[in-house]
């Protein structure tokens, strides 16, 4: 088998399971007890908070908030922040290609009276900085754009982003689930107000997350109840997958140069390879791109058909945009974003890479790619 | 492949994915029939071969998921040896129902192949007719 989808889900890394697994059965206590026990699993709590603001170079581990996922962080720094700010402004503004987790709570604010600003992005994924700068006003309460987008790669010019948004004082949300660990991130130097984290796109434990808070910043809890995390995130911490996720950010931090240019050397061979293909084409931005990251599309054929081809024949496991392999049927908004054509959004295939890869992958994708799209097009009536 | 749990396709789906029969075209069909749009998602072309009413050959081409091109395998399958009668009277559910059930999002957009095969019994229609309205 090769897996190629590491955006979707991640094994978690043996060194990281090894060190939360104790939490599990044996040091279980409730952070919040003041016993032994409880006082056992706060430290590891906290400990947890360390590594994560350390990975991102927040000023303090004080700005960490853990969460269950990152869809939920997304929804926290969204809501709370619209809503703890209401009364100075309700412009919100989001980029085309955003996650669902991030366009749906903008979208159910909306309808709620808020007033939402859909930034483009051009054929390679990049925010129209020019756009932004007009549309960022002392109504916006908050600007949301990802580092980096999961579908595509594109790596977001941060630094410019936050000139832009901070000229008027605004906040600005980003989410880093796909970027971080793997692009140098520094919240402080980046200035960025908010950001999202996610443990399993580190190799840590699905069921944690972070949103990173930067002091000074005013938000609203949405999930009230016993008080945890500051009173924003209130619910008994999931020790295992934080204590996980803490350990996956110390390694991410410490290995990312390393892991990533050897990710990288592995992708490159794989996008040379695979565009050898007649009509096939590299979506997103050629190099301002995830290192772990290549997303394809190709002409005349279906994406679905091509991941279960894939997968069957080749036990090959990738994802694809198309609009077949989603519940809804809808395109991909992001191809649609980037401005290809409803059919050629169909035809996407999207790899992203993780520790297990090897060079070895590249000849055994690269020839199992070649001849799915023989296969297909060879059925195809275009 | 057998025991490798799929996205809610049966496994007579996707033997008919993974082993499409009766694909490709005719050089002098006696019906064609295209539905869909590439822009949908799913494009489907059946064309036909009769005689004496009778589908004697079908072949099918198809731009989509694998649902669809089950579909349109499963179709021809259904079609051939069928009188035109017959073959009218094939329904998108039954196509699915040989196929041993879609998964709900499937049935509207994938399941087009009985409409292509219907278009393509009105095209070897309409060609009969021109044929026996022209002079001499």
């Amino acid at each position: 088998m090769v897996y190629l989808d590491h955006a979707a889900a991640s094994p978690v890394d043996p060194r990281v399971l090894a060190f939360c697994s104790r939490y599990l059965a044996g040091d279980y206590g409730n952070p919040s007890a003041l016993y032994s026990l409880g006082l056992s699993a706060r430290q590891a709590l906290e400990e947890a908070r360390e590594r994560v603001a350390a990975l991102i170079h927040a000023e303090s581990p004080k700005s960490i908030v853990f969460t269950g996922s990152a869809t939920e962080s997304n929804n926290l720094a969204i809501r709370g922040t619209a809503l703890r700010n209401r009364k100075e402004g309700t412009h919100l503004i989001v980029s085309a290609i955003e996650h669902i987790s991030v366009m749906n709570p903008m979208k159910d604010l909306q309808k709620a009276g808020f007033d939402l600003t859909v930034a483009p992005v051009d054929g390679e994924g990049v925010i129209d900085a020019a756009f932004l700068e007009e549309a960022v006003s002392a109504e916006t309460t908050l600007v949301s754009i990802n580092v980096a987008n999961d579908e595509i790669g594109t790596v977001e010019p941060v630094r410019e982003i936050s000139r832009i948004v901070h000229e008027q004082g605004r906040y600005l949300h980003m989410n880093a689930t796909a970027a971080a660990g793997r692009v140098p991130i520094d919240v402080v130097r980046d200035g960025i107000d908010l950001l999202t984290l996610s443990s399993n796109d580190l190799g840590g434990p699905r069921g944690a997350a972070a949103l990173y808070i930067a002091p000074g910043v005013r938000i609203a809890s949405v999930m009230p109840g016993g008080g945890q995390e500051r009173g924003l995130r209130s619910g008994t911490e999931n020790l295992f997958a934080i204590a996980g996720m803490g350990e996956a950010a110390r390694y991410a931090g410490a290995e990312m140069a390393e892991e990533m240019a050897r990710e990288q050397a592995i992708r490159d061979a794989l996008v040379r390879e695979v565009l050898t293909i007649d009509e096939s084409y590299l979506t997103g931005h050629p190099t301002d791109r995830l290192p772990n990251h290549a997303s394809f599309r190709f002409s005349r054929i279906e994406g679905e058909s091509i991941l279960l081809n894939l997968d069957t024949l080749f036990g090959i496991q990738v994802a694809t945009g198309s609009a077949c392999s989603s519940r809804t049927l809808e395109p991909s908004h992001v191809l649609l974003a980037i401005g290809l054509a409803h059919e050629e959004a169909h035809g996407s295939v999207v790899m992203s890479l993780g520790r297990q890869n090897t060079q070895a992958d590249v000849p055994v994708v690269a020839d199992a790619m070649a001849r799915t799209v023989e296969r297909l097009r060879s059925i195809s009536p275009l | 492949m057998e025991d490798r749990p799929q996205i809610g396709y049966s496994k007579k789906v996707m033997d008919h994915f993974m082993n499409p029969r009766n694909v490709g075209d005719f050089a002098d069909p006696d019906g064609v029939g295209t539905v869909g749009n590439p822009v949908c998602g799913d494009l489907m072309q059946v064309s036909i071969k009769v005689e004496d009413d009778v589908i004697t050959d079908v072949r099918f081409k198809t731009f989509g998921c694998g649902s669809a091109i089950a579909t349109a395998s499963m179709v021809t399958e259904m079609a051939k040896g069928k009188t035109i009668e017959e073959a009218e009277r094939i329904t998108r559910s039954d196509v699915a129902d040989e196929l041993e059930g879609l998964p709900p999002v499937k049935m509207h957009c994938s399941n087009l192949a009985a409409d292509a095969l219907h278009k393509a019994i009105e095209d070897y229609r309409a060609r009969k007719k021109e044929v026996a309205a022209a002079p001499g």
